[in-house]
């Protein structure tokens, strides 16, 4: 009994990394800019093509897409950030959902029309394909490596945040933007800099998503859904709420598929209702979204 | 003094509901399909239906200030009710209506209680979440609600007990044209109301409402479960007019496209949704017949360039051409 | 006589930093008593116990004798509790006419009616344009709030207190941030304020203090420090020492 149920959680843990790097961006920027970017999945999305792009087209290995998917997310991202999101900072939140809702359509048609509709393939390296059997649990190579992954971007963002000067801003500005500005903090360079490494990571995460949960269009819709729940439960501008709820959110999802297949997605939705009610701030938000 | 001027208040605010010659003549305009263009009398029953979810989806966001995700909810809930009634063996038409907006209504008021406790991103996923949820209840319980096929064996009587339901669309059209203007016209009392002000109030200081005695949560209360049942209306239509129900009713799809439509026509504006909806079923009618998959792309740009450039929809654009009359 | 509203050992921290200090006193039918002290000293908390917006750790609110601790706000303002805001918190996009007649309305009750037109509640929208003309805003009755000048703005946050017919009328620097060119108006609609009314405003400008209070309470680090009459206040070493000079706060 004990192997199915560790074998779920291993499963359940590694899509909880995969959507906490899929969304820690989000989170991380709608707490500091307020704005309500719904087109985050479409950065994922794009990070997952370039990548499939690299590996089918120009046959390059899977890992080396890896990084210059989360650079070319980066870098399209802070040109979309200065191009047209500025504009719409002061704006209202309505404003703010319509403008990037259309950005994912676009995104989706665009991308069908290059691409077509069908599932990108991947081509693993060698040691990351298979598993290894511990104790009757099946731990696949793949999951092993996402897990280690994000654990390192974690890592790497908690002593970012917590021990850089640049960390120093960013939190000076998510908790209050005009002292920070009153001190001198270039905020709209901390923005486009957060901006920048949040969407990265989600390209990243994008990459990372073939092999788990396939890439097609419809990507930037249906993950757009995972990661704002991520997001909202865990909370606006918090990493370790996003960790958590990310986690929460896999095995949960994980458990449910298991154990009770033909409840689908209802448990997620009503326990993420249930949460929300109970803090609309989400586990460690501050303050309402 | 005072006393001619307080008259001349009352006549100011008397003015501004009055009716304009340009209402008078949409609603002229209306009819005009029936000469016009006969064979698209079943596009103009849809495009009229949807003008309907809009106007209710508007109650909510463009007068009380809530941004809902999930509105789809009650038109899905609507249509279901109004195609399982029919299915049942009872196809009045009316009554069936009746009961959609109620069964819609009640889901409305019930949910409402936990909408109204939140805002913002709390708000848009909760109202989403609860959408995704019927979503998936209706896809489940397939043997109610046809699942991915559909509701079969939807069968609706003689409107009136006098006008069949043709294949023209001469009935379809006529029923919703009427339920559109009823929806309209109770709309309109609503908003001039001390309801409706209040709801406007709500929408620009929420924080000051209590202090001025009045409950935010109570009004918003109310014009969610209203909304509700208006919505509930239109997904009933659809179900007695195109005989036929599905999960789609229900999708994240439906409650998206309906924002851009207010988007399009301008929110908080009641005749915004209506325009909004004209623009863009005519819009996926044309274009999709170009390009079925990729006319997403163009609504999205349109959806883009109407954020940045026109930020208040079409009849915002036009009112800020027109001379203010404030004094 | 029983105190028009009274306050009896209020408390309420926010983690370790404690806002309001073991707060009594009591404002008899028809006062004019001010409330001054220092930023922080917790005066606009004061008022947000008062009115609800915010729940005491301790103690009770009493409003003509009855205990109000547990009503919520809008229920204060029907009981004749009213207040207005420090920094304007006003409708934008309404006119003034339409914002006064909206508060009237629900006086009224039939802030609820979704039937009939706004208009057709005659007394509502005449109460509303008297209470406009008394303070001097008929003639901007129409404009967008937006587009009020300041001292304009001012003059409807108190409009929309005075609307709800209080009983106790509680004022948060309702001069703040209004040129002096533009104070008369200001100033006139205060004298104005029925003899019935009980009123309790927070004030910096001393001048105002002097002008219009009869009796002065000074709080400090969340506590009630002194209270006296204007002439007393102004004597007290304690509440000198306090703004000209050495003590420390809190």
């Amino acid at each position: 009994m004990i192997a199915p149920a560790v074998g779920v959680i291993f499963d359940g843990l590694a899509y909880g990394m995969l959507l906490f790097l899929l969304a820690v961006g989000l989170s991380v920027t709608l707490g500091l800019m307020n704005f309500v970017n719904l087109a985050h999945g479409a950065f994922a999305m794009f990070g997952g093509y370039v990548a499939a792009t690299l590996m089918n087209t120009l046959g390059w290995p899977f890992l080396t897409t890896l990084p210059v998917a989360f650079l070319l997310t980066a870098v399209v991202s802070v040109a979309f950030e200065r191009a047209l999101y500025r504009r719409l900072y002061r704006a209202t939140e309505l404003d703010q959902v319509l403008l990037t809702i259309g950005l994912v359509f676009m995104s989706v048609a665009a991308t069908a029309y290059i691409y077509g509709t069908q599932q990108q393939p991947v081509r693993l390296p060698a040691f990351l394909r298979g598993y290894t059997a511990i104790d009757g649990v099946n731990l696949s190579h793949y999951r092993l490596f996402l897990i280690v992954v994000a654990l390192v971007v974690t890592l790497v963002l908690v002593v970012a945040l917590e021990r850089t000067r640049f960390g120093a801003q960013v939190r000076a500005s998510v908790d209050n933007q005009r002292m920070a500005r009153g001190l001198g903090i270039n905020v709209e360079l901390v923005f486009a800099a957060t901006f920048a490494l949040g969407s990265g990571l989600a390209g990243l995460g994008g990459a990372l998503s073939i092999e788990i949960i396939g890439l097609d269009p419809n990507f930037a819709f249906t993950y757009l859904i995972y990661v704002l729940i991520v997001v909202a439960v865990g909370g606006l501008g918090s990493i370790r709420g996003s960790l958590l709820a990310a986690v929460l959110l896999g095995v949960s999802d994980a458990a449910g598929k298991y154990y009770v297949p033909t409840l689908g997605s209802f448990l997620i939705y009503l326990v993420m209702i249930s949460l929300l009610l109970w803090r609309p701030a989400g586990l460690f938000g501050r303050r309402a979204a | 003094m005072s006393h001619t001027r307080a008259i001349d208040a009352l006549r100011h605010l008397a003015a501004r509901q009055r009716w304009r010659p340009v209402e008078v003549a949409f609603w002229v305009a209306t009819l005009l399909p029936f000469v016009l263009a006969p064979a698209y009398l079943t596009l103009a029953s849809q495009i009229a239906i949807t003008a309907i979810f809009a106007v209710s989806l508007d109650l909510i966001v463009g007068y009380a200030g809530l941004v809902s995700l999930g509105h789809a909810t009650f038109f899905g809930l609507g249509a279901y009710t109004a195609g399982l009634l029919a299915k049942a063996g009872w196809g009045e038409p009316l009554s069936g209506l009746l009961l959609a907006a109620s069964v819609a209504g009640c889901f409305g008021w019930l949910t409402g209680f936990i909408v109204v406790r939140v805002r913002h991103l709390a708000l848009i996923m909760i109202t989403l979440g609860i959408g995704l949820l019927l979503y998936e209840v209706a896809n489940r319980e397939s043997w109610l609600t046809g699942g991915n096929d559909g509701l079969q064996g939807v069968v609706i009587w003689k409107l009136l007990g006098r006008f069949d339901f043709d294949l023209y669309g001469t009935t379809a059209y006529t029923y919703a044209l009427a339920m559109l203007l009823l929806v309209v016209l109770m709309a309109r009392r609503l908003i001039h109301s001390p309801f409706g002000l209040s709801l406007r109030a709500i929408r620009e200081n929420e924080r000051r409402m209590s202090p001025i005695g009045i409950s935010s949560r109570a009004q918003l209360h109310r014009i969610y479960t209203i909304a509700a049942a208006i919505a509930g209306i239109a997904g009933g239509l659809l179900a007695q007019t195109t005989q036929f129900v599905d999960l789609s009713t229900l999708g994240f799809q439906r409650s998206a496209d309906l924002l851009v439509m207010l988007a399009l026509g301008g929110t908080g504006r009641l005749y915004g949704g209506v325009l909004g909806a004209i623009v863009f079923m005519i819009a996926r009618d044309r274009l999709a017949d170009v390009n079925p998959q990729y006319w997403y792309f163009w609504i999205g740009l349109l959806l883009v360039c109407v954020v940045l450039f026109v930020p208040n929809g079409i009849l915002g654009g036009l009112a800020r051409l027109k001379p203010r009359d404030t004094q | 006589m029983t105190a028009a509203l009274s306050a009896r050992g209020l408390h309420k921290r926010f983690g370790s930093l404690r806002v309001a200090q073991d707060i009594t006193f009591e404002l008899p039918p028809g006062a004019r008593h001010a409330l001054i002290g220092p930023n922080g000293a917790g005066k606009t908390t004061l008022i947000n116990l008062l009115t609800g917006t915010l729940r005491p750790d301790a103690g009770q609110v009493m409003l003509d004798g009855k205990v109000i601790t547990l009503l919520p706000p809008e229920q204060r303002v029907k009981q004749g509790l009213a207040r207005t805001f420090q920094i304007n918190a006003l409708f934008p996009a309404l006119d003034p006419l339409e914002a006064v007649t909206l508060v009237v309305c629900e006086r009224l009750g039939v802030a609820t009616n979704w039937w009939r037109p706004v208009p057709a509640f005659h007394a509502a929208v005449e109460e509303a344009h008297g209470i406009l003309a008394s303070l001097g805003l008929d003639a901007v009755c129409h404009r967008p709030t937006h587009l009020l000048a300041y001292g304009q703005q001012r003059l409807l946050e108190l409009a929309l207190a005075l609307a709800t017919r209080p009983r106790v009328l509680l004022l948060d620097e309702p001069a703040a941030g209004v040129p002096r060119s533009d104070a008369g108006a200001l100033f006139a609609a205060l004298e104005a304020l029925s003899a019935d009314l009980t009123v309790l405003f927070i004030e910096h400008d001393m001048d105002i203090v002097f002008r219009f209070a009869t009796r002065v309470i000074v709080m400090l680090g969340g506590r009630i420090l002194v209270a006296g009459s204007p002439a007393e206040i102004a004597v007290d070493t304690a509440v000198r020492e306090v703004y000209l000079g050495s003590r420390r706060h809190g």
